[in-house]
């Protein structure tokens, strides 16, 4: 993807609301034919960035471009972007037709191609014999198609999705995230979308940038993301995760293959550029992790299970360590029998394990707060 | 039964009391009607039934004049509260300023001073500014106590305007112009109907401040009534407002059976 | 210290708020500091006035005919609050117990009256109430009386007119205080045990206050001064404060004793509103 036309560039954004900076210093490509997530918890600056570029709202400092052109200062109605928003937004004293021809009005074109067009689109969303309906008399579903045939009649560079299938239930999102990325693929138009829903960005982007406080803390594919988290905030954020600590103990065996200490016991993990002695976190999604009677080479860790439970298809196990921290095993253990009580070992794959640096400025963080309260 | 459904219990008393309210509100309005088929020019008893005052009145009267310059006043007042009004309000709505805490108390001054004081600064006012009483005064006056009206009436709606809807519109390739006319005024239509209603009525019924600042040939309908009140009251007078009445309770219905036959066509 | 810059919307609010801004200050602002002016100047020897300072004015506000008139007043602008009161809170608490859809059209008809002049009005009660009028007609032809009840032009009768043009004012902020009352409160309070009365007073009364002192507002301030209800119930049989000003300002042409009188009644509502900000808030007025 990232071989692809840049259509718009972010250039050291920053947007300060009453003197507080929720957007730090931003820089961000966004790629022709793409699907872009920004995923992040509520507050993270996520729609404040799809809103900078819809125009709805000027950055502090910093330009915005697209397809090369600095729009920073224009406003929204002179900047080929669209948006579909998180509430529809459809105006309650239009019929269907006329909310989709709305931008189609605005650019003067005659009735016969607005009429034209404007069946397209309703088709294109399934919507097509409900022109005449007022959106009051639409169910949730149907207004969030009337929203994107709106936003896709006007031909958009770029379409922006500011939550949009939040309001709707959940079989129906499902059902929606689907043709969402059908339409994207199809029409092959830019999507930028905004979520808080981990699942729905790895079902449907090409690219997720995972936000937090105001800045990115990482972006790349879902598989990527997923797989090699970068920092704690996105192994937390997306998935399951058991975080640990450990410190780094020795450099063994093949390249690149770490031993580390936990608190109760050691392990190996694959990871590098990391130094003898450097505290790290290690991130192990609960379907990587085996636990069996038997010691597996490598490995000290141990623990007591306190919890089997079988959940359909897969065995969710929580196994106790010495520390009274719990750890998450989503996986079935070869036919052993395994009962609460029993002290099994736990291991994995030292290429399943995320081995992670402690950000500094987390724990600068931490320290500021703990000193200066604030 | 239990006092849950006792609060949901209603009996016959509840709508003899309101219809009794109603008919405290109503039983003058009667009696104008009545007495102007009032065969007794003295309009002390009724007498009778004549249509006599109603041809008096319908091949001209005077009286005519004075109705005619309540409407005039009441339709100019109301349409320049409601362009102001509409502004203002929409104005305060989008944008923070620092002088907008002024301009809410300025507007809250007309709804809590009473008339009386309003009325008699105009007169001092606006004869210390060298105008003459009339019909510019009259319009001076009524905007300044209908326009709060308006905008109060119509912040009360626009308290529950999505602002995405002015975003979507602007998204979509509107620009601000355009925006207002086709999302904002449109949406905002019943709130502008519902403020241009009560300023037109305010208008129309309003004697205090119009006592002071109409000129000696430029009275309003109620000043002139004003003027018969201490002697007799024309029957003409009972007349013209029979037929302001009858105006309204023929109308109405109109307008009520127009707007069924629109909401059958359309379903909510 | 921070940096007075210019609002970037500053030309969209000069056109926007502009207008009314400036229609409010030159016709009701400069009038109403003109008028305080006015009750410190000397009266002119044809009317109109002389600009002398001089307190004359107030001092004869404090004689005590004046303050007899005014204390009169108040009285019957308290009697009529209460009266309207009496009349509104279980109408509009009734109104709100009819299905929504007919409230629109239940409030219009208490609007409606307005059409026709207050003054007919007043006038076709003055019909149904004089000594040669309907009631008292009806009554002697029954032989219920041998000689007519004088009901109009007594002080009784300009606070039944005062009550009948000021019961609309009441009724419009009650009905959105009472409408807006979540009636889950009350089944929440009788579920907790309380009975009907306990639960009016600690539960409807409460929510319903701003609703009370809006109405009250807007019925005291202006039967403060409308004037017209006693010439037409009283007869000039009775002077109020209304009367008063309008007579030293019109008749005897005395402006600023006008002045200071009404400089007292803007007085009143400040106080009134003084009382009423730390209940609710101004936009229940509406």
């Amino acid at each position: 993807m990232s071989n692809g036309k840049v259509i718009a560039q972010l250039e050291n954004i920053t947007k300060d609301f009453d003197g507080v900076q929720i957007l730090k210093p931003t820089n961000l490509s966004i790629y022709e034919g793409e699907f872009l997530t920004f995923l992040g918890p509520s507050g993270c600056g996520k729609t404040t960035t799809l809103r900078i570029i819809a125009g709805l709202e000027t950055p502090t400092e910093g330009t915005v471009k697209l397809e090369g052109r600095d729009v920073t200062n224009l406003p929204p109605y002179k900047r080929n972007v669209n948006t579909v928003f998180q509430n529809y937004a459809l105006f309650p004293n239009m019929n269907v037709f006329d909310n989709v021809a709305f931008g189609l009005v605005e650019k003067r074109l005659g009735k016969a191609e607005i009429r034209e067009k404007v069946d397209a689109m309703l088709q294109l969303v399934q919507l097509g014999k409900m022109g005449k309906r007022k959106p009051n008399q639409l169910s949730g579903g149907q207004k969030q198609r009337v929203a994107i045939a709106r936003a896709l009649a006007n031909d958009p560079k770029l379409l922006l999705l500011d939550e949009p299938l939040g309001a709707l239930d959940l079989k129906l999102r499902k059902q929606m995230q689907l043709e969402l990325k059908t339409l994207q693929k199809n029409l092959g138009i830019t999507f930028v979308y905004v979520t808080h829903d981990q699942e729905e960005a790895l079902t449907m982007s090409d690219r997720i940038i995972v936000m937090n406080n105001g800045r990115f803390e990482q972006i790349g594919t879902p598989r990527e993301i997923y797989e090699h988290p970068q920092n704690k905030f996105v192994a937390n954020f997306i998935g399951e995760s058991n975080i640990f600590e450990a410190s780094v103990v020795s450099e063994t065996g093949a390249k690149g293959t770490l031993t580390l200490m936990m608190e109760n016991g050691h392990v190996l993990a694959e990871g590098e550029g990391f130094k003898y002695d450097e505290i790290v976190y290690l991130c192990l999604r609960p379907e990587n992790i085996e636990i069996s009677t038997v010691s597996r080479e490598g490995f000290t860790l141990k623990g007591f299970v306190r919890d089997h439970v079988y959940v359909g298809n897969i065995v969710k196990t929580v196994v106790e360590l010495p520390n009274g921290k719990t750890v998450q095993v989503n996986r079935n253990p070869h036919g052993e029998l395994i009962t609460p009580g029993m002290l099994v070992n736990l291991f994995w794959d030292p290429k399943d394990a995320v081995v992670m640096h402690t950000r500094e400025d987390y724990v600068y963080d931490a320290i500021e707060f703990a000193v200066l309260g604030k | 039964m239990s006092e849950r459904s006792k609060i949901h219990r209603q009996g016959v008393w509840p709508i003899v009391f309101m219809l009794l309210v109603y008919l405290f509100l109503y039983m003058p309005i009667l009696v104008v009607v009545v007495y102007s088929f009032n065969r007794n020019a003295s309009n002390m008893t009724f007498q009778g039934f004549t249509l006599r005052w109603y041809s008096e009145v319908l091949h001209g009267s005077n009286l005519w004049a004075n109705l005619f310059l309540s409407l005039k006043l009441a339709l100019v007042a109301t349409i320049i509260s409601v362009v102001l009004g509409t502004l203002a309000t929409i104005g305060t709505y989008r944008y923070e300023f620092r002088l907008k805490k002024y301009l809410n108390a300025m507007l809250y001054i007309p709804l809590v001073i009473p008339e009386l004081v309003i009325g008699l600064a105009s007169l001092a006012a606006f004869s210390r500014m060298g105008m003459k009483m009339g019909f510019g005064t009259l319009v001076f006056a009524h905007v300044t106590f209908c326009l709060p009206f308006v905008i109060i009436t119509l912040r009360a709606r626009i308290a529950d305007f999505d602002r995405s809807l002015e975003e979507a519109a602007m998204d979509l390739g509107a620009n601000e112009w355009r925006t207002l006319r086709r999302v904002t005024l449109p949406i905002l239509a019943p709130g502008i109907l519902a403020g241009a209603f009560m300023s037109i009525t305010l208008s129309i019924d309003d004697v205090i401040i119009s006592y002071f600042v109409s000129g000696a040939d430029q009275l309003t309908f109620p000043i002139k009534i004003y003027g018969m009140v201490r002697g007799k009251i024309s029957t003409q007078v009972y007349v013209i407002s029979s037929i302001l009445i009858f105006a309204v309770v023929l109308i109405w219905p109109a307008g009520m059976v127009i707007r069924a036959g629109h909401r059958r066509r359309h379903p909510e | 210290m921070k940096k007075r810059s210019l609002n970037p919307n500053f030309l969209r609010i000069l056109v926007m708020v502009g207008p009314s801004a400036l229609w409010l200050l030159l016709f009701l602002a400069v009038p109403l500091v003109y008028v305080v002016v006015m009750s410190f100047c000397t009266r002119g020897l044809y009317g109109g006035i002389q600009y002398q300072l001089s307190f004359a004015s107030y001092r004869s506000i404090f004689s005590s005919l004046y303050l007899k008139v005014t204390w009169k007043s108040l009285l019957m602008a308290f009697e009529t609050c209460v009266i309207c009161l009496l009349i509104s809170y279980p109408f509009s608490w009734f109104l709100s117990r009819v299905p929504k859809r007919h409230h629109g059209i239940l409030m219009l008809l208490v609007i409606l009256p307005f059409w026709v002049s207050a003054l007919l009005r007043l006038n076709g009660w003055s019909n149904i109430l004089r000594d040669s009028g309907i009631v008292n007609t009806l009554l002697i032809k029954t032989g219920i009386i041998k000689k007519p009840i004088t009901m109009m032009y007594t002080d009784g009768a300009v606070l039944f007119g005062m009550v009948y043009c000021m019961v609309p004012f009441m009724i419009l902020p009650l009905h959105t205080s009472i409408s807006k009352l979540d009636h889950s409160l009350i089944e929440a309070a009788m579920d907790l045990g309380a009975n009907r009365f306990r639960t009016f007073i600690r539960v409807i009364l409460p929510a319903t206050l701003p609703g009370i002192f809006a109405g009250t507002i807007q019925v005291f301030i202006p039967s403060l001064g409308a004037f017209f209800v006693a010439d037409v119930m009283g007869g000039g049989n009775s002077v109020y404060l209304g009367n008063l000003i309008q007579n030293q300002f019109l008749v005897a042409r005395n402006w600023p004793l006008g002045a200071a009188f009404s400089v007292l009644l803007i007085v009143f509502t400040l106080v009134m509103l003084r009382l009423y900000t730390r209940i609710g808030s101004l936009d229940d007025l509406a």
